[in-house]
């Protein structure tokens, strides 16, 4: 049952990667874009999680997980930035 | 490729089948709700809920999975679920903060506006425009 779920959710996380890189790429603000980059980088977590299932290795955690840590930190870097106008003072 | 999944018991294989799609779905419902929203603070709600839970879903499928069918326990979800868990709220904290900040445009039917009370905090004040002086 697995086997046929892993392809359909894998669909599904990129239809909804899609739909993070149109508002991305649309955004009306620059805080619209930083959202859409912010959303992107948790999506493609599960994505880099599905993918090591679908070829059942489990060495390409670690890439999720330095995914997880540089999307956080270039989120709140971008966001400290256009409050203060500048990362660090 | 994923032979290991006949060695699962049909209703463990069926737990892992649901966390997976209904993590997919969740998280296709927030993306939507993130491209279709009309307004940032709208469209705020939506990747920084859903979204966190469609992948903690798919994070806690893979760590059954990867609990039963290999030796060993591979801790690398449970370390990616809590760094999720602790730094999405911050993370929406601030952009939300942000927002507030270059008073990005709200809907017309919005109650109240926000940029009034933020032009009461210390720190604010110096950059913001002359709205305080009036009251």
């Amino acid at each position: 049952m697995t086997a046929t779920i892993v392809p359909i959710a894998l669909a599904l996380f990129s239809l909804s990667l899609l739909l993070n890189l149109y508002r991305l790429l649309r955004g009306p603000d620059i805080i619209d874009r930083i959202l859409g980059l912010d959303t992107l980088n948790i999506n493609a977590i599960a994505v880099i999680v599905l993918g090591g299932i679908y070829v059942d290795s489990s060495l390409i955690f670690e890439a999720a997980l330095l995914i997880a840590l540089m999307g956080f930190v270039s989120t709140v870097a971008m966001t400290k930035y256009l409050v203060r106008g500048d990362v660090i003072e | 490729m994923m032979e290991d999944s006949l060695a699962l018991p049909l209703w463990l294989d069926a737990l892992i089948a649901t966390l997976f799609l209904g993590g997919a779905v969740v998280a296709l419902l927030g993306s939507i709700g993130l491209a279709r929203m009309p307004d940032f603070y709208m469209r705020l709600h939506g990747p920084t809920k859903a979204s966190t839970l469609g992948v903690g879903a798919t994070l806690m499928g893979s760590m059954i999975w990867f609990a039963v069918g290999h030796p060993g326990l591979s801790v690398q979800e449970i370390l990616i679920t809590v760094f999720l868990f602790a730094t999405a709220p911050v993370s929406a904290h601030m952009m939300a903060r942000a927002a507030l900040h270059r008073r990005v445009t709200c809907r017309e039917r919005t109650h109240g506006e926000p940029w009034d009370e933020m032009d009461r905090l210390r720190g604010y004040t110096e950059s913001s425009s002359s709205s305080d002086s009036q009251r």
